[in-house]
């Protein structure tokens, strides 16, 4: 484990404020998404699961077919279909279609996607304002940090840390009023809407038999940018195609339930194509970007690609004892939570932080509320095996693995096993009561790790198999 | 003749909490089980396995194979003891296919202890006394991986003088999650405090699992802060007359 991973934990375990931030955010998203799936309301959930399971691997597995497919669809209605394969070349081309059409101010909608190529920076850098226009985003952008949740971007910060943020950045009079604060920034963003050369957007599904985009969101944001500047671009993973626009009636049941536990969200768009003649809305270009970024690496090994099934509902984030005790800022990447424990190792290397497949106790909650059936623990499993594969091959770790040799061959021999167990219990100091410290010698190590935090058990006078011989 | 259950105790509870695995023989015994302890017996391998040293668990699964292999019925005092047998053997040998298929005509035959007891020997009074006041945490791997949830209530719903009082939230994992409570002792801690506010929340005076290593978890730190809740493993409230 990193340094920085540690610090960030045990600094966010020691801020009280914090830890009730997330804990109450995170239980409203978890008991609305209980309460909405439930089997008065949604009585087919567990069906619709196993159904958008067996759709997504069946998408991800043909994935050169549909990608190919939503092309030609999307060039068919006069749009325009970009692979890129990393964050570079998604910026290269934003940049190069903003200088030819003399664009300066970019609205954007939100996206994890784009936050994965950090393209905002890459953008400005260039000298381009790119505004995002998502509330918790726009403040999170005011603040220079980023999202703590998947869908939840600000989940971590009080009204009052916004009415701070807002009166810093915005020049305006401290205001704590939700309400009153959604106007500020409504007002400051719908000059840019107006003002804006291109929107950028994500997407929550790339739909290949009919070419379609598919955007879902509350706020109204997302509508805007992609229909109110002359050009919008897409920037999705290449793994949101799904086969067929039929397939979204299964996502679209899941997708909001699990992720705020609204039955649909309050806006679903379908975008294909730039406005046609006649049509009164609409962009004049519009080009989908498809960024690889790390994920054709994932889609040789049969089990770890269902990792590329996620919808991005942060339903697994919401149930998590871990996230909900170390929130999203102590991940090492944008990806926070179980899904971000799983993906980050495979699009980044093992090696970007060896320690974040451990830090989960494979209580199993994350798989159970995933709307696409993604076996986390499993996943998590796996990429332990090859962290301990990696550091083995760069000769690291190696009192570790010398102890479960130690471990593997003691439980392979009966007798020693036993020997030992008597041994380390007649060295124990005990009067029989639970042990709250121990002497220098003995206070090491696992054993000093456990009695950070808890006592532990004195060794019993016999161990079972004594005492079964002596029943 | 009487019927035969072999026992496998964990090396937890052999080493730690032997009680338990002396309870759990003697509800069975109750219900005429004659009792067999393989005496090779050590651990199913799963420290290995979640710590991601496979090869090192397969052997010590090999071992457990091979300890077994002429048990008929074995029943084991922990959920997540008999996931790993039931669930993750097969991961373990999934390119080995003449092991691969000993591993699953083993797993026909391990039962978690609550799951034994309702499905097999279809008991639910097991003629149990105890006057308590208790609270049931769920442990993960027993509710999650083998949708063990009310086994356990209907047993206790059967013991005289008991109450139960469900926690909320009981679903949620006590932070043990074994090397993990080492590897990240002050998160595994701060879960367990958050589990221990649930349990305190319904005045239960006792805490009762089916898994020795959460109920070491829970224990080890309400005796921290100094509480007076004990745990107790389901098979000791069961063996209660």
């Amino acid at each position: 484990m990193s340094v920085e991973f540690d610090r960030k934990i045990k600094s966010t375990l020691a801020d009280a404020n914090l830890q009730l931030a997330i804990y109450t955010a995170t239980a409203r998203l978890k008991d609305k998404r209980i309460e909405n799936v439930a089997d008065d309301i949604l009585p087919d959930y567990q069906e619709l699961r196993t159904h958008a399971n067996a759709l997504k691997k069946h998408a991800i597995e043909n994935l050169d077919h549909y990608l190919e497919e939503f092309e030609r669809n999307v060039e068919a209605h006069g749009g325009k279909v970009i692979y890129c394969k990393d964050g570079t070349e998604v910026s290269d081309f934003v940049l190069g279609l903003a200088k030819e059409r003399g664009a300066h101010l970019i609205v954007k909608s939100k996206s994890m996607t784009t936050e994965e190529i950090d393209l905002n920076e890459r953008l400005e850098h260039h000298g381009l304002e790119s505004v995002e226009t998502d509330l918790g985003e726009y403040i999170l952008q005011l603040a220079h940090e980023r999202p703590y949740h998947i869908v939840a971007p600000a989940l971590h910060m009080t009204r009052y840390d916004v009415a701070d943020i807002f009166t810093k950045h915005l020049n305006v009079p401290n205001e704590v009023v939700i309400e009153k604060q959604t106007a500020i920034a409504r007002s400051v963003l719908r000059e840019k809407f107006l003002a804006a050369d291109i929107g950028i957007s994500g997407a929550n599904f790339l739909v290949a038999d009919s070419g379609a985009v598919v955007i879902v969101e509350n706020e109204g944001n997302a509508r805007l940018t992609t229909s109110a500047p002359k050009i919008h671009i897409a920037i999705a993973g290449i793994e949101k195609v799904i086969p067929r626009a039929q397939d979204l009636a299964t996502f679209l049941k899941l997708l909001a339930r699990s992720a705020t536990g609204q039955p649909l969200s309050v806006y679903t768009s379908f975008l294909s194509g730039p406005r046609r003649a006649g049509e009164v809305d609409g962009p004049d270009e519009f080009y989908v970007v498809l960024l690889d970024n790390g994920r054709t690496k994932l889609l040789p090994d049969r089990s770890k690609r269902q990792s590329l099934y996620c919808i991005r509902c942060g339903a697994c984030l919401n149930t998590c004892p871990v996230y909900r005790k170390i929130g999203g800022h102590s991940f090492p990447w944008v990806y926070s939570g179980p899904i971000g424990a799983i993906i980050t190792p495979q699009f980044m290397g093992t090696s970007h932080e060896p320690g974040l497949p451990f830090a989960s106790s494979l209580c199993g909650a994350c798989g159970e509320v995933c709307p696409v059936k993604i076996d986390i623990p499993k996943v998590l499993l796996e990429l332990r095996s090859d962290v301990k594969k990696a550091e083995a091959r760069e000769k690291h770790g190696r009192i570790e693995k010398l102890a479960f040799g130690i471990f593997a061959w003691m439980m392979t021999h009966p007798r020693i096993y036993e020997m030992a167990g008597k041994i380390a219990a007649a060295m124990a100091p005990s009067d029989g009561g639970w042990i709250r410290t121990l002497p220098a010698p003995f206070n090491i190590g696992p054993v000093a790790a456990w009695l950070s935090q808890r006592d532990l058990p004195p060794p019993p006078a016999k161990s079972f198999r004594d005492m079964w011989r002596q029943r | 003749m009487a019927k035969r259950v072999s026992l496998f105790v964990t090396c937890m509870v052999d080493q730690l909490f032997p009680k338990v695995g002396i309870a759990m023989a003697s509800v069975l015994e109750r219900l005429g089980y004659q009792i067999d302890f393989p005496e090779d017996q050590t651990c199913c391998g799963q420290p290995a396995f979640n710590s991601g040293y496979r090869g090192e668990a397969r052997t010590v699964a090999r071992h457990f194979l091979k300890t077994f292999a002429n048990s008929e019925a074995i029943v084991v005092p922990s959920g997540s003891c008999t996931s790993m047998i039931v669930h993750h053997f097969a991961d373990l040998f999934a390119k080995d296919p003449a092991t691969l298929a000993r591993v699953h005509e083993m797993e026909k035959r391990v039962f978690e202890f609550s799951t034994f007891l309702t499905e097999v020997a279809r008991v639910e009074d097991v003629g149990a006394h105890l006057d308590d006041i208790v609270t049931f945490h769920d442990g993960c791997h027993a509710l999650r991986e083998l949708g063990v949830k009310t086994a356990p209530r209907r047993l206790l719903s059967h013991v005289r003088g008991l109450e139960l009082r469900e926690m909320q939230p009981a679903e949620e994992c006590c932070g043990f999650g074994g090397t993990f409570s080492v590897k990240f002792p002050e998160l595994s801690g701060a879960m367990a405090r958050t589990k221990i506010d649930a349990i305190v929340g319904t005045g239960a005076r006792t805490v009762v699992s089916l898994d020795p290593s959460c109920l070491m978890q829970i224990q080890g730190v309400l005796s921290r802060a100094g509480s007076p809740i004990r745990t107790m493993h389901l098979a000791e409230v069961l063996a209660s007359r």
